[in-house]
């Protein structure tokens, strides 16, 4: 009785503006309020709203009979409760039928595992307290940023309690292997592990509205008949597609709502096949085998590695720079620096900077930016200004701390206090134009090295005590 | 395919970007094996070159018999559509109005001295002889050249006709009425290029003319394209775009920058100092960065017409001590120059395509081009900004200095990049034009 298991990926972006060398230092509103407020607005209406509205008819029809999953982004949520709360309200509708479940990710929809461990599980434990104060469910499925996926996440996903954890099924790493059933992680036995259908995903995801695809015009039924197919050779069949694909990536008018009204009828005509969450998925089946993959990958249709977000040298150094910055921000007790440093982590900020020749950007979710140069550089002056307000932060909480000010005050905060009140002073001419400028330059050019070698210094009189 | 073409300029003698152009873009359409007549005003001594015949257009002779042909043909197409008196004027392709007046009384001088009788009468044929350049009385210079090149057009034998920028559009349209072959003009800058809204209306109506009259336009860019249909009433389906490139030669040495400048970043501006290639906006830009990176230096190289504002300028907004004029540059001095930057800035108003930008990654320096310009057309790996934004411009500036991944980034993908912006690639382009308008012999 094979399932079909359906995961909708909800994340909405914080986009950065177009913050320059001139707002370091004298403004800290990083991101395109106006843009994100549109954008959100265009989704909710093409895509949120009668999306949700399909499900629940679909719902109030079949039952328990139809199951689906979601995992929403906290970036997703807090976007959805800033500009649009009716979309909130028909997740929550949704969640009340019993019939969805709601998958774990990082809040702010990062890349924290690949540079540091603490910060990731703080993600993905606050995450979860989110989904289960606001959908009433504690997740237990994982579904990481982007379907990046590897034998380590695994293992630290189990170490956090997870029962399942959702990857890409590519080729490379099932080799002969079918994504059809259910498998384990090698270095996470007892965990469950989903391999997505891609090429089914992509029949609704990417290839529906196509015009010029052989398949096209896709119904539901000729859809159905190619799930039938798999009937003996399939125990669990999975769907992963970002939500976008309902109303955005395919418009309305391809007949994509019908399409998604219509399949779970043409589905439940063979009655061997059923819809399942992946935690009943879990559940109910046993892995059929292994899988060992100790290299990460994602589901990024090109070469489903980690290129589109970390390809270049300008990607590596914007990240680098900003995990740089982890333990000095998580030592402060700064709520609007978490969050800032939280939504300074979104995958997307590192995706524009990408300079691949077919740097792949899906008409619903394009580059605000004209180049991945721009990218690179707003994001480097919003993260130069936020290194300042980390100095000033650490500089103003440092005389409570009485006790420890000897060793601390030569060693590392000199260069932050030094550019913490440049920075005050560069806004209004003051005579003494000659001295704090001397005086910043050498600290911008370096501001980085010598920061970082500040954070090591302190930590290392910390951690000697 | 034998073209015969009429161009202005030819290293080694040149003063702007024409003859590099035309230099590349007949190297590379001779490898496609064309067989290229150049004729140029005037030749002087330089080395030969193998792979062109260059005719001097100057004492070529006229007999009586091409004259009277010539002067049918030259009512038909030229009179008519240009009211244009043969007065000596003192026009030069790139003048402001300053300038313009300055010329003037040098004419009038020259007319009290007692003006010299160019046409020689010697029997039945007679020609004339040409300065060449861009001289004060440039337009008599023009149709005069015009005839000469009739004449040439007459006894050679050619497919097509290749005329480029409106010097030699009057030659074109003659040589095309003489023999009736396919004429291609190239437009390399117009007049609303050179002059903003200030146009010469002789030069505007001798470029409508050549344009109307021709088989097809080439333009170097969209922009420029976009100027011939809108301003000059070209039917778009007659112009099409050919991207100039650049002539790749090995940077011959290596220059090391001095050891006292090293911890310093340098911002160059290479062009001339005229209204067209924005020297104010860059000005402008580096007052913007030196507020945020007081120890980076702004070289500004070349001459123009604007150069002693811009200086007073520089001294006023008492940045001169970061901001240098580095006056006109010629052959190693450039090399150098581009070598010592960390940054090239080409912060055009207007610029129909601009190859500087393309000599100045050779030299693995990452540019900031103005949208404005028909380059930045074919620079996907270049930083972009509107002329005016120059708050823009700083940050884009401050952020090359600051961030070292973002130059290496910019000079390794440019040097991909490069590698298809080459002049064989355009000379494809131009024999398929050539084909087309030959009827595909």
């Amino acid at each position: 009785m094979p399932s079909l298991c359906l995961c909708y990926a909800v994340h909405e972006p914080y986009r950065l503006r177009r913050y320059t060398v001139f707002d370091m230092g004298q403004n800290s509103a990083y991101e395109d309020d106006d843009h994100n407020c549109d954008a959100l607005l265009h989704a909710a209406r093409a895509c949120y709203l009668p999306m949700n509205d399909v499900l629940m008819r679909i719902i109030r029809r079949h039952g328990k009979a139809f199951k689906l999953a979601f995992s929403i982004s906290g970036t997703a949520l807090d976007q959805f409760e800033q500009y649009a709360p009716e979309v909130l309200d028909s997740f929550k509708a949704l969640a009340d039928t019993g019939c969805v479940e709601f998958l774990a990710e990082t809040a702010p929809h990062s890349l924290a595992f690949l540079y540091s461990r603490e910060e990731f599980a703080l993600q993905v434990k606050q995450h979860c307290a989110r989904i289960k104060q606001v959908f009433g469910v504690k997740p237990t499925t994982f579904r990481h940023t982007e379907l990046v996926y590897n034998n380590d996440l695994a293992a630290a996903l189990q170490a956090l309690g997870f029962k399942a954890v959702l990857a890409e099924g590519t080729d490379h790493v099932l080799g002969w292997r079918s994504p059809n059933w259910l498998y384990q992680p090698v270095s996470a036995p007892g965990m469950g592990l989903l391999l997505r259908n891609c090429q089914l995903s992509a029949d609704i995801g990417r290839r529906f509205s196509d015009q010029s695809w052989n398949q096209w015009p896709l119904t539901a039924e000729k859809y159905a008949s190619w799930v039938h197919s798999l009937a003996d050779e399939a125990e669990v069949i999975n769907i992963f597609n970002d939500c976008h694909s309902f109303g955005l990536r395919n418009p309305a008018s391809s007949g994509i709502f019908e399409f998604m009204e219509a399949l779970p009828d043409a589905i439940l005509a063979h009655k061997d096949f059923s819809f399942a969450t992946p935690a009943e998925v879990v559940k109910k089946r046993t892995p059929v085998g292994e899988i060992d993959m100790p290299q990460f990958m994602s589901w990024d249709d090109e070469g489903a590695d980690l290129t589109a977000w970390l390809g270049n040298d300008m990607q590596k150094d914007a990240i680098h720079s900003l995990y740089a910055l982890t333990e000095r921000v998580r030592k402060l007790d700064a709520p609007d620096l978490h969050r800032d440093f939280e939504r300074l982590q979104t995958s997307e900020h590192f995706h524009y900077i990408s300079t691949k020749w077919f740097a792949n950007f899906v008409p619903d979710r394009p580059n605000p930016f004209q180049s991945p140069y721009d990218a690179y550089i707003a994001y480097m002056n919003v993260l130069a200004d936020f290194e300042m307000r980390v100095g000033a932060a650490e500089a103003a909480a440092a005389p409570k701390k009485a006790t420890r000010t000897a060793g601390r005050k030569a060693a590392a905060p000199a260069t932050d206090t030094a550019k913490a009140k440049t920075t005050g002073r560069t806004a209004s001419k003051s005579k003494a134009v000659a001295k704090p400028a001397k005086a910043e330059s050498p600290a911008a050019d370096t501001s980085r090295p010598a920061s970082r070698r500040g954070s090591k210094a302190k930590t290392e009189t910390v951690r000697g005590r | 395919m034998r073209v015969l073409m009429f161009g202005w300029e030819f290293p080694p003698h040149i003063s702007g970007g024409l003859g590099t152009a035309c230099y590349g873009m007949t190297r590379a359409l001779a490898k496609k094996g064309a067989q290229i007549i150049f004729v140029l005003p005037r030749v002087g001594e330089g080395e030969p070159n193998d792979f062109l015949k260059i005719r001097s257009a100057s004492g070529t002779p006229i007999t009586a018999d091409m004259s009277e042909r010539m002067s049918h043909a030259g009512q038909d197409v030229w009179q008519e559509n240009i009211r244009w008196r043969s007065v000596d004027s003192p026009l030069f392709p790139y003048m402001t109005p300053e300038s313009y007046e300055e010329s003037l009384r040098w004419v009038h001088k020259a007319h009290t001295a007692g003006h010299e009788e160019i046409r020689h009468w010697s029997g039945i044929p007679f020609t004339y002889s040409l300065k060449g350049g861009y001289g004060p009385d440039l337009m008599s210079e023009v149709s005069r050249y015009s005839q000469l090149a009739g004449a040439i057009a007459a006894e050679e034998d050619f497919d097509v006709i290749h005329a480029h920028d409106w010097m030699t559009y009057p030659a074109g349209m003659l040589a095309k009425a003489l023999t009736g072959k396919p004429l291609v003009v190239h437009i390399h800058a117009t007049e609303y290029d050179r002059c903003g809204e200030n146009v010469n209306d002789i030069v505007a109506g001798i470029e409508r003319a050549g344009l109307l009259a021709a088989d097809k336009v080439v333009a170097v860019s969209r922009l420029t394209r976009k100027v011939v249909i809108e301003r000059y009433g070209v039917p778009p389906e007659k112009v099409t775009v050919v991207y100039n490139a650049v002539a790749r030669h090995e940077v011959e040495r290596r220059y090391e920058i001095p050891p006292r400048i090293r911890h310093e970043k340098r911002v160059l501006f290479l062009g001339r100092v005229t209204f067209q290639k924005g020297p104010e906006y860059f000005m402008e830009a580096a007052r913007l960065v030196l507020e945020k990176i007081p120890n980076a230096r702004f070289f500004m190289a070349g001459s123009g017409d604007m150069l002693p504002r811009l200086i007073r300028r520089a001294g006023q907004l008492r940045i001169g001590n970061r901001f240098h004029f580095a006056g006109f540059l010629r052959g190693e001095e450039v090399d150098r120059m581009f070598a010592l930057s960390d940054l090239y800035v080409m912060p055009s108003v207007s610029e129909p395509f601009g190859i500087t930008p393309l000599e100045a990654m050779l030299y693995d320096v990452p540019v900031l081009l103005s949208r404005q310009s028909g380059v930045s057309e074919v620079l996907e790996h270049a930083l972009k900004a509107d002329f005016w934004d120059t708050r823009d411009m700083a940050d884009k500036i401050c952020a090359v200095l600051r961030y070292p991944r973002l130059a290496e980034a910019l000079v390794r993908n440019c040097r991909e990049e490069m590698k298809s912006i080459r002049w064989e690639n355009a000379a494809d382009e131009l024999m398929l034009v050539y084909r087309n308008v030959t009827g595909g012999n």
